[in-house]
């Protein structure tokens, strides 16, 4: 009889209720749809365009910018072939993130576990640790890695020294300079989330499968991966994600000749000036990285289910 | 956290917290990431042209880069726009903080979350291209091309890095004070601006260091969304890099490193201080 009474003037207020959080929020949405949102659907706009003489688009519909991304037409015979150009970049950022995620995971995983197992209060310094390369300027370390692989630079210098070689080796602008630039850029980023699950993990099933006779592999294939998993998941997504679109890093250590995606995208809203090809290569990038994040909800979901 | 850590300790001689190779692999992994990043810092502060050949402490490099007018420039042009865009993304992420953490879940919430968290998902390079085509064609239709498009680029992606230290925040408030503030007379604001507000403080500064640190680092959105001449401090040494390397980059990378280090040292201990509170 009193809920009666009550509920109408409930609703009022829980209907004000929500009225105040949307009002709350509309700033900032409005802001994130003018300067983030909002600009990728003209992206995908211009992606259906006809590329302008100097840079910009012709207003007339064309799928050539899609086209292109993986197909090239001949100039004089217009027979078409695969543009190996682009598909050799894209294989490239592919197998160089993969990479990246393999070698991060590789040298993250036994630091993540050490930090784990410090007395408490010695974690969060450690922790700490790993936090100030984390903000570090991006730039700033691409740049430190530069100095270490250049000719000149301290790699060549130690090894010169040992007498390993005569020789410096090229590093710089090569695969394998940027492959070790996004390893060292992304590291802390496998290292936080593999933390975060390691914390949690309770050490006793460790030592119950020791006194149980278990290898150390069989310790570590059987009861560490399989509970730390969904930070395994984690870490690799974080990852792999920044590093298919690294942009910075390819510039700075591959130079022209080892471009990644995210300098194709730029290449062509500069001399390239083909903008719809750049769009549709950005939503290809995006399309790549939104199936990887679904990978990692769908994973770290039916990770939770079983904890 | 404390129980198995007793067991541990008990089972020490099980050592499986000392797996063999785990600390060392550790070790040489904290040795890679701040070898590079000492190297850079110490050849700051190299007397010679060479970033390879100590030879000598000087101040030389930063007095070079102190009194060169496009460092100058482009150091004053970061910090405006680093400080426009954490003020707005902090306001901005805070009233959104307060919208989506008091009422437990309403229609629409995880669209907000999303759209927030937006920034966080979408590769750097698609949004500055996005944001290229956008306001080129704003540039050409109104003729203006000054700082605000910068400002408004930063203060966006500044958003969710303001929001998430805020949001922690609200959720670990007790939200009865307010309830107890409303019965003892207090208005809706007297209640916010004398008892959530100050509460909330911490969480509000933290964010803003973590946006100012954000915005000031940001090379790849800066670099395609400027106008000619508008360098700032990350957009200038990447242009630098074309050339050779020169030791008063390295000036200015230490500078902002510094910066960094301050701030999120700072930042460490505010968010220190809130587990402190909130025993």
């Amino acid at each position: 009889m009193t809920a009666d009474a009550v509920n109408p003037t409930e609703t009022a207020i829980r209907e004000r209720q929500v009225r105040r959080n949307w009002l709350l929020c509309v700033p900032a949405l409005v802001l994130l749809v003018f300067a983030a949102s909002g600009p990728l659907l003209i992206v995908l706009v211009y992606s259906f365009l006809e590329p302008g003489d100097y840079s910009g688009v012709i207003w007339k519909f064309s799928t050539e910018g899609w086209f292109q991304v993986v197909f090239s037409r001949d100039i004089f015979d217009e027979t078409i072939s695969l543009a190996d150009a682009h598909l050799s970049i894209i294989w490239r950022s592919a197998s160089l993130s993969l990479a990246t995620t393999a070698l991060t995971l590789l040298f993250g995983f036994p630091t993540a576990y050490f930090i784990a197992t410090r007395p408490e209060s010695h974690r969060a310094a450690w922790l700490f640790l790993i936090t100030i390369p984390f903000w570090t300027n991006l730039l700033i370390r691409t740049f430190a890695i530069m100095e270490v692989v250049r000719n000149e630079g301290i790699l060549n210098s130690a090894l010169k020294g040992l007498g390993v070689i005569d020789e410096p080796i090229q590093l710089l602008y090569t695969e394998t300079a940027v492959l070790i630039g996004m390893v060292y850029v992304y590291l802390p980023l496998m290292v936080l989330p593999l933390y975060a699950a390691m914390e949690r993990l309770d050490f006793r099933l460790v030592e119950a499968a020791y006194d149980l006779y278990a290898t150390r592999l069989r310790v570590l294939r059987r009861v560490i991966i399989p509970l730390v998993k969904p930070g395994i998941v984690a870490g690799s997504i974080l990852v792999f994600v920044p590093s298919l679109g690294a942009y910075v890093t390819p510039r700075v250590l591959g130079g022209g000749k080892n471009m990644m995606l995210g300098n194709l995208i730029e290449l062509q809203f500069g001399q390239g000036r083909n903008w719809p090809l750049g769009a549709a290569l950005s939503l290809t990038l995006l399309v790549i990285v939104t199936v990887a994040l679904l990978f990692y909800v769908r994973n770290v979901s039916r990770g939770s289910r079983y904890g | 956290m404390a129980e198995p850590a007793a067991q541990a300790r008990r089972g020490r001689r099980f050592s499986v917290k000392n797996l063999p190779g785990v600390t060392g692999m550790a070790m040489l992994c904290f040795v890679l990431l701040y070898a590079p990043i000492v190297t850079l810092v110490t050849y700051s502060f190299n007397a010679g042209e060479s970033i390879a050949l100590w030879e000598g402490f000087s101040w030389r490099w930063y007095a070079a880069a102190w009194e060169n007018d496009t460092v100058q420039e482009a150091a004053v042009r970061s910090f405006v726009v680093a400080l426009f865009a954490s003020a707005i993304s902090t306001t901005l992420a805070t009233m959104a903080a307060l919208g989506t953490t008091r009422t437990g879940p309403f229609p629409g919430r995880t669209a907000i979350y999303v759209l927030i968290n937006q920034p966080l998902m979408v590769p750097e390079i698609v949004t500055a291209v996005a944001l290229l085509i956008f306001f080129a064609s704003i540039k050409v239709a109104t003729g203006y091309s000054g700082l605000a498009y910068l400002i408004a680029a930063h203060s966006a992606f500044c958003v969710p890095f303001a929001y998430l230290p805020i949001r922690a925040r609200l959720e670990g408030m007790d939200p009865t004070l307010e309830l107890a503030a409303a019965d003892l007379y207090a208005s809706d604001w007297m209640a916010f601006s004398r008892v959530t507000l100050p509460l909330l403080t911490p969480g509000i500064v933290a964010g803003a260091m973590l946006a100012f640190v954000i915005s000031l680092d940001d090379v790849v959105i800066t670099e395609f969304v400027k106008s000619a001449g508008q360098d700032t401090l990350p957009t200038y040494m990447l242009g630098q890099l074309r050339r050779a390397i020169s030791p008063e980059v390295n000036a200015i990378s230490t500078a902002l490193l510094a910066i960094t280090v301050v701030l999120l040292t700072a930042f460490f201990l505010l968010s220190r201080k809130r587990r402190v509170d909130g025993e």
